[in-house]
């Protein structure tokens, strides 16, 4: 058994504040977002994308990038505009949805870029 | 037309058996596993169980004869074998509309399950399934929230939700029992929970409770920037004390309270999903006594059953059993009433013990949680069977980690985010989950922790699940 260790987080330290879905995980390889962006595509879900400033990551509304991508099943076009928003906005999270409208609910949230915490 | 009042005992065959009835679609109909006293015809106790369970007594009365019995009346209109048991036959009976109370499981069910359960021509007597109109749906206020409105309230899209039970059960002041919920969310987990017997004991007055719990509520949420909650149980001898207790978590700004359903009962659990649903609460439902009622194969409630009348009273979570380390035929009958808390719409399939097509209508959905026993190894099977729409609940699986609820709670986080992403990868859970964790413990020491705690379980089982019948 490893030896006993402190959990560290603290309000003072920016890099405790954690962001949903996968912000448990290390950040998302290019391959990664690819298969993600993939299963939005399967399940019939309109790919959206969203960014913030990390600090303003907890309110419901995030900035949104242009619409939601509508009917689009493309990955690479999806893809590219992940990059563009990413390119746009270095220092924000920048977090792809798919959006289930049959559940008016999102039925896939994560952040694919990782802001800088200030 | 009009009949003569003929004073005595008839059978009951005579007037509740009619196989020729086509059931409306406003009817509620029942499906009844009845084991009968040896010797007496099944046809005669399938229409008792009708009489018994709306209009009829053991004799003729005069008073029959001012109305239109004929209208009223429970109608037996099916019976069957059970596959696997000669001790005992499936009786299905429909019940006119108007024989109930709109909106109230609690009429209903005193119809259905009421003196008819100790009628002396039936050794046992157990109710399978009702089928509830939509019509009767419609009268319902149901679920407070919703399985939707949760997510945005909440803010948690694509993955199960997480949550631990505080324990001990019982003993814990109210400071350090915000301790324990605090150490827990800030690990990661969403949800944290009163056990079924916390109300409001000497050692721990709800109150103080409260507030403690709401501190560390806030201070995660600060911590984490990310929305916490904790079932508070406003379970309560009175229903006046009931919603007293909701009413103050409303007003410190919890998201979100609990009550025992079968114990707390169904009039107090209707009046405050009612009141959830005006004051924008979330309701967590425990099942303390579901056992007594639906354990039995011969007699009693089945668990399907109390899965729909929490739907139709209210709730937004509802505790479902974990599958997991059970047997196979547990696993059909429980992703059938996972179906009944969840969909829109259920189809009649035996092999998931479900006698009739349900529509919901527009009723929101409840979500089950999975919650006893359980722990890190389980999480790949947990999320292949309950899908994103369940809350996976941790308690000794949480409180048991050897650095504390902090780490145990970050050790479930990451393994529940790895298992779901694996799964949006196509990869299957429960062939490859122990590499799926591998995996992911080499990132979190936390669950290398908890996977070395808790190491003894076999993944590879065969998913594939013989269907066959319905009962043991």
């Amino acid at each position: 058994m490893s030896e006993l260790q402190d959990y560290a987080s603290s309000l003072e330290d920016t890099n405790s504040r954690k962001f949903e879905t996968f912000s448990y995980l290390p950040a998302m390889s290019p391959e990664h977002i690819r298969t993600q962006i993939e299963f939005i595509v399967s399940k019939g879900w309109n790919p959206s994308i969203e960014h913030t400033e990390p600090q303003n990551a907890s309110g419901s509304y995030w900035y949104m990038w242009k619409l939601p991508m509508f009917g689009e099943t493309d990955v690479d076009a999806i893809l590219a505009e992940c990059e563009a928003c990413h390119q746009a906005h270095p220092d924000n999270h920048v977090r792809l949805l798919g959006l289930d409208n049959y559940a008016q609910c999102p039925g896939a949230s994560m952040v694919i870029y990782r802001g800088i915490p200030t | 037309m009009a009949k003569k009042y003929d004073a005595g005992v008839k059978e009951y065959r005579e007037t509740y058996w009619m196989p020729d009835y086509t059931p409306k679609e406003t009817d509620i109909l029942a499906c009844f596993k009845v084991t009968p006293q040896p010797g007496v015809p099944r046809e005669e106790v399938a229409a008792a169980v009708a009489a018994e369970s709306s209009t009829g007594t053991w004799t003729t009365v005069w008073t029959d004869l001012l109305t239109d019995l004929d209208y009223y009346k429970g109608r037996a209109y099916a019976i069957e074998d059970v596959p696997g048991d000669d001790s005992c036959f499936y009786a299905f009976i429909a019940y006119p509309i108007d024989l109930f109370e709109e909106g109230s499981v609690v009429n209903v069910m005193t119809s259905l399950v009421g003196n008819v359960f100790g009628f002396k021509a039936l050794r046992a007597l157990r109710l399978e399934d009702i089928r509830f109109p939509i019509a009767y749906v419609m009268t319902c206020n149901g679920p407070p929230q919703g399985i939707q409105v949760e997510r945005d309230l909440l803010n948690k899209y694509g993955r199960p939700l997480l949550g631990c039970t505080i324990k001990p059960k019982l003993g814990l002041s109210a400071k350090n029992y915000g301790r324990a919920c605090y150490e827990g969310l800030r690990g990661g987990l969403d949800f944290t929970k009163d056990d079924e017997n916390v109300n409001s004991q000497p050692f721990m007055r709800w109150r103080h409770r409260f507030d403690f719990v709401m501190e560390a509520i806030h201070k995660a949420e600060a911590e984490t920037g990310e929305r916490k909650g904790h079932y508070l149980n406003v379970t309560a001898p009175t229903a006046d004390e009931m919603m007293r207790r909701a009413e103050y978590a409303k007003e410190i700004g919890a998201p979100i309270i609990m009550h025992d359903y079968i114990t707390g009962g169904w009039a107090a659990n209707t009046q405050l999903a009612q009141w959830c649903q005006n004051n924008g609460m979330l309701l967590h439902i425990h099942r303390a006594m579901h056992a007594v009622l639906d354990r039995n194969p011969h007699h009693g409630i089945h668990f399907r059953v109390l899965t729909k009348i929490l739907r139709l009273s209210g709730g937004d979570h509802l505790h479902s059993g974990t599958v997991v380390g059970k047997l196979e035929g547990d696993r059909d009958a429980t992703l059938g009433w996972i179906d009944i808390m969840r969909d829109s719409y259920v189809k009649e399939d035996r092999s998931r013990g479900i006698f009739f097509d349900q529509d919901w209508g527009a009723m929101p959905g409840v979500l089950p949680v999975a919650s006893g026993g359980i722990h890190v190894w389980h999480m790949p099977a947990l999320v292949s069977i309950f899908g994103d729409d369940s809350v996976l609940q941790f308690g000794g699986g949480t409180l048991g980690h050897p650095w504390g609820n902090a780490a145990g709670a970050a050790a479930n986080r990451v393994a529940v985010e790895a298992c779901v992403e694996a799964r949006n990868q196509g990869r299957e859970l429960e062939k490859e989950g122990k590499d799926i964790l591998t995996t992911a413990a080499s990132h979190s020491p936390e669950l290398k922790a908890a996977m070395e705690t808790w190491k003894e379980i076999k993944f590879e089982f065969d998913t594939v699940d013989k269907l066959d019948v319905s009962h043991k």
